[in-house]
């Protein structure tokens, strides 16, 4: 075996309603799995035998969180060939997180994207055939981690995080500073400073953990943008699927100033619909905030709902949109077909394999529209897990960054050498700093010569 | 047009402190070697700081000697004041220093190049470097048309390559402390492929010792236990002289501040990236206003000598202006400057051209060293040279490339970040730079290297045995300790209390004491009456295992997984990364440019990212599959 560590992950792609399973998968599999997961057979995981399953609860610190079925698979019988364990539970974002984490505490790694196939084909459970299909699963994963980690990047979780992180650095610079430049003059070291510091950071690392749930609730779903010049009936189309009023609708064109947003069931899949200002040159201050918003919506949706009139003919604003989208996993709408059809539907359907005719006011226009999102969303490996994972990494990290301030604080309180306590501050700062894979040792020597004046 | 005069193994350009380990370490090895200088008098020559050592360079120091090198040694027999660093901060960062006397120094190691057999001392300019039909060196040639036939060659020109002084408005050709500079040879460089960049350093003024007022300013002893570089130097090392501290006023910044427009950094003459760390008078007062005065240290240059050498004022400012602003210093109000402080610019390499052996990827037989590489210092240097010398013999003689990997050593972390990372402003060794510092100390850098310098034959059984001595006294000493049991009394809890420690109630073992940060192997001896004489760096190596235990065991499993993905080599030369389904451009292009000797050097490249070393890992099972299938 080449992996010697254990990961999880939500292996369910839509989280929102039925069953949701996490996967855990490496030597300690049945051992993470088994502090989280009590059997009503009371027999522990571990002794179970590959292929079996056992009913039971499962809970965290404060107590149990839902009712579960453990699956045990021995290796090498697994997906990755690996000892796995799964564990599913009655479906519902909140629930599900909290069992994920409940899994890291316990002792796994948050699987990186990839990592189960990964495993599965360096132990020999694929083909070499399978191999080129493996990597570009890779790939698109990769790509879209990357995405939802730029856009968890922006989040005021983030945020935090970096003044945090900064603050670590601080004292991580100076001590360095102090350390590699002893005979320049800077300021010592003072350790019960260093304490009270490191003490401080850590209450607001452990404060951040804490209300990292409370302030907003994730909808899952598709993140789904509407986008389309002014009045061409983006917001109604955004109340149909919503199914009352959420837009301000009226015949002006540029009245949606703000982004609305609602989660809407279309079919299988669960869209997080926004629906955003129509794009147009304006002079409107109101209107270009609430445009450039829209354009950076674009680049953060995994779908894209570009609404045009089908009533009247394309508009250089609408071919520019077209360029805008093209790149994004896109449906056409060409709306209001009841005024008459004077699109150039051929063209459109030359550059955008899913298009859709409809009505916006008649109802049946939802099945249609349907349609052709599913057979999208079939051919595009959509990963809704991501967003999930973006802010559970961040979590993760600050997890372990609390851990390793807690052994920088017990050295300096047992006495050690500051060499010695230093190592653990940076190993704090390398967990927050795997959020954009920065090198600690850079950040610090830059940090040293921005703020010390140092140097022979 | 040349004249043909002779053939050797390994031709060393340049006989500074890379030149010089290069060129003995090549030589020891069985290599016929010749060392080239543009002056003899030149040889190992300290054109800035007159001393060695220093934090994390004073590990490398004593990681020279470990495997083999000369450096610790001449640092030994010639210096002036010996300080061990940073001590109360930890036994990872105690870094020893020593003041140097420059001509003592220079002239001692040119006696080692002299009598090691199988090395040739050569002065002459080096100004073309030529390739046979396969790419690989063949020829040098000299400024005045010689002709040598080698199998290799390599570089450590220091700052003389294209080497351009400033002074204020003025500006020469030049190579260091007024030598020559070497214009001939980086054309042809470029011609056979070599990549060059300019880079710049300073150094500051040498005044007369006459003229300072040493009663105004802050004397510096040394230590009075002084313990050596080198496993080899016995006797009693005794400290010479005393160095002095001054302080920079209001008075001279504005001085300062006043002529800036006059220097040439200011002016934008000068085009070179200067080093971080060693800031010029000039940009410290600029970039840290806010600070009322800078420190700066007066050193004696040598004992031969009253030059005195000021450390932390190293300037490019004209020399109306340098005398000026130093004689506004408390101390020096009448000081004579003997040579004014300058600047200089020289072209050097971008190390990510060259492989952990320092050789280059592209030029069979070429490697490079020092400065040369965008390094700084003399130990960073002497370090590589050494490295470089080793691959070249070796190589010649078919043996396996030495590449000491970022676990083992400064020195290989040093040469890691250069040839994965390159750098950008000249690359000065910091303890911050190695992820495994706990484990890198200066007190176990034999532990560490001598064994391999013995395996490739650089050290002798005398080395080994001493080492292997220290290493059984520190077990036996270890296991001894673990049965001894300290039963609780007023004297032990006196001394427990007044280590701010709690004091025992019960019987206590030895190694449990000794575990806390607050008391010594020494502390206990009265305690412990069984305890057998054992020399100090035994008794180091007892207490450093039994305080650090549980952080060096940890820092060896992360060596033991970053080495796990060191064993997995990737292609080499040629191989373009673009055939690789997966991989995202950013990481195709730095691995095309870096080609990578593992996955392990690949995850450390910037822009690779983890999900470009999964799908590299993966291409690789795939290759060997499809290699064994």
């Amino acid at each position: 075996m080449i992996c010697s560590d254990t990961i999880a992950a939500i292996s369910t792609p839509n989280a929102v309603g039925g069953i949701s399973m996490i996967r855990i998968s490496g030597p300690d599999a049945a051992d993470v799995a088994g502090r989280v997961f009590r059997p009503v057979s009371g027999k522990p995981l571990n002794l179970y035998k590959g292929y079996t399953g056992a009913y039971g609860t499962v809970f965290d610190e404060e107590g149990e969180i839902d009712n579960a079925v453990a699956f045990v698979y021995r290796a090498p019988k697994s997906y990755t060939g690996e000892e796995v364990v799964e564990l599913s539970c009655h479906g519902g974002i909140i629930v599900t997180r909290r069992l994920l984490r409940a899994i890291l505490s316990a002792g796994a790694r948050l699987a990186e994207a990839g990592e189960f196939t990964k495993r599965a084909y360096l132990n020999g459970k694929m083909t070499l055939t399978q191999a080129e299909s493996v990597l570009d699963i890779i790939n698109s994963q990769s790509e879209q981690a990357a995405r939802c980690a730029m856009t968890a990047l922006e989040g005021a979780l983030y945020r935090k995080i970096s003044k945090i992180r900064d603050r670590l650095v601080a004292e991580t610079s100076h001590i360095t500073a102090w350390i590699d430049f002893p005979e320049e003059d800077v300021d010592a070291v003072k350790l019960s400073f260093l304490r009270n510091e490191l003490i401080e950071i850590k209450e607001e690392l452990k404060e951040l953990i804490r209300t990292f749930d409370v302030g907003r609730i994730v909808h899952m779903g598709v993140n789904t943008a509407i986008v389309g010049k002014p009045n061409v009936g983006k917001s109604t189309l955004m109340n149909l699927l919503a199914g009352c009023e959420k837009s301000i609708v009226t015949d002006t064109a540029g009245t949606t100033r703000d982004i609305v947003e609602e989660t809407v069931n279309l079919g299988d899949v669960v869209l997080r619909l926004a629906d955003t200002a129509g794009i147009r040159k304006t002079s409107n201050a109101v209107e270009l905030a609430g445009i450039d918003r829209a354009k950076k919506r674009i680049g953060e949706a995994d779908l894209v709902l570009l609404v045009l009139d089908a009533s009247e003919e394309l508009e250089s604003e609408d071919v520019e949109l077209m360029r805008v989208v093209r790149t994004k996993p896109t449906v056409v709408v060409m709306n209001k077909s009841d005024l008459g059809l004077k699109i150039d539907k051929e063209y459109i359907e030359r550059d955008f394999k899913h298009s859709v005719v409809i009505s916006a006011k008649e109802d049946d226009s939802v099945a249609a529209l349907n349609k052709a999102v599913s057979n999208l969303m079939n051919l595009t490996s959509l990963d809704t897990n991501q967003p999930i994972l973006a802010n559970e990494r961040q979590r993760a990290c600050a997890g372990a960054a609390l851990n390793q301030l807690d052994a920088a604080l017990d050295a300096l309180s047992f006495g050690m050498t500051l060499d010695a306590v230093n190592i653990s501050i940076e190993d704090a700062i390398e967990s927050l700093l795997q959020l954009t894979g920065e090198s600690v040792s850079d950040v610090v020597v830059d940090e040293v010569f921005s703020r010390f004046c140092v140097g022979k | 047009m040349g004249y043909y005069l002779g053939e050797y193994d390994v031709a060393v350009i340049g006989a500074g402190h890379a030149g010089c380990e290069a060129a003995l370490a090549a030589a020891r090895l069985g290599a016929k070697t010749a060392l080239f200088t543009i002056s003899l008098d030149g040889i190992a020559n300290m054109p800035c700081n007159p001393s060695i050592g220093g934090t994390a360079k004073g590990h490398i120091v004593k990681e020279i000697d470990a495997l083999g090198g000369e450096m610790g040694r001449v640092a030994d027999a010639t210096f002036l004041q010996s300080r061990m660093l940073n001590l109360g901060k930890g036994p990872a960062v105690h870094s020893l220093r020593v003041q140097a006397d420059r001509t003592a120094y220079h002239a001692r190691m040119k006696r080692v190049l002299e009598g090691q057999s199988g090395l040739e001392i050569k002065q002459g300019e080096v100004v073309d470097i030529r390739l046979n039909e396969t790419g690989a060196v063949s020829e040098i040639e000299t400024a005045l048309g010689a002709v040598y036939k080698v199998r290799a060659a390599i570089l450590a020109s220091g700052t003389y390559l294209n080497g351009k002084i400033h002074v204020g408005e003025a500006s020469y050709t030049a190579g260091p402390d007024g030598s020559i500079a070497a214009t001939g040879l980086p054309g042809n460089l470029a011609r056979i492929g070599v990549e060059l960049r300019r880079f710049k350093t300073g150094t500051p003024a040498r005044v007369h010792r006459r003229s300072i007022d040493f009663s105004k300013l802050e004397r510096q002893e040394g230590d009075e236990d002084i313990i050596p570089f080198s496993a080899d130097t016995e006797g009693e090392l005794r400290n010479k002289v005393a160095c002095y501290i001054a302080y920079t006023n209001e008075q001279t910044h504005k001085v300062i501040l006043d002529n800036l427009h006059r220097s040439p950094l200011y002016s934008g003459r000068i085009e070179g990236i200067g080093p971080r760390y060693c800031p010029s008078i000039e940009d410290k007062i600029v970039r840290f206003s806010d600070k009322p005065r800078h420190q700066l240290f007066i050193e004696p240059m040598g004992l031969d000598t009253d030059e005195m050498y000021l450390q932390g004022m190293s300037s490019s400012l004209p020399e109306d202006v340098q005398l000026a602003f130093l004689r506004t210093i408390k101390g020096l109000e009448r000081v004579e400057i003997m040579r004014n402080a300058y600047a200089i610019e020289y072209d050097c390499c971008d190390p990510t051209q060259l492989l952990p052996t320092l050789e280059f990827k592209k030029i069979p037989g070429l490697y490079g060293a020092g400065q040369f590489n965008g390094t700084s210092g003399y130990e960073e240097a002497a370090g590589q040279g050494l490295v470089a010398g080793i691959n070249a013999a070796r190589k010649l003689a078919g043996k396996e490339p030495v590449i000491l990997d970022r676990a083992s050593s400064y020195i290989g972390t040093l040469i890691d970040d250069l040839v994965t990372k390159g750098c950008m402003d000249p690359y000065r060794m910091m303890t911050s730079r190695s992820e495994y510092r706990l484990l890198l100390r200066q007190d176990n850098a034999d532990e560490r290297l001598t064994p391999l310098g013995y395996k490739i034959g650089l050290i002798g059984k005398g080395r080994m045995e001493k080492l292997q001595q220290k290493l059984d006294g520190t077990e036996e000493e270890l296991r001894r300790l673990e049965k001894v049991v300290l039963p609780p009394s007023e004297a032990l809890n006196n001394l427990l209390v007044s280590r701010e420690t709690s004091p025992v109630t019960t019987g206590v073992r030895a190694i449990d004491l000794l575990k806390r940060p607050q008391i010594g192997y020494g502390d206990l001896a009265a305690f412990d009456p069984e305890r057998p004489e054992v020399p100090r760096e035994v008794a180091e190596q007892v207490e450093i295992r039994l305080k650090y235990e549980g952080y060096i065991r940890r820092q060896l499993q992360q060596v033991e997984q970053m080495r796990k993905l060191e064993t997995r080599r990737l292609p080499g030369q040629g191989f373009d990364y673009h055939t690789v389904t997966g991989l995202r451009l950013e990481a195709v292009e730095k691995l095309n440019k870096i080609h990578p000797l593992n996955i392990g050097q690949a995850s450390r490249i910037s822009g690779v990212s983890p999900a470009d070393v999964t799908v590299l890992t993966i291409w690789l099972e795939g290759e060997r599959r499809g290699r064994h299938e």
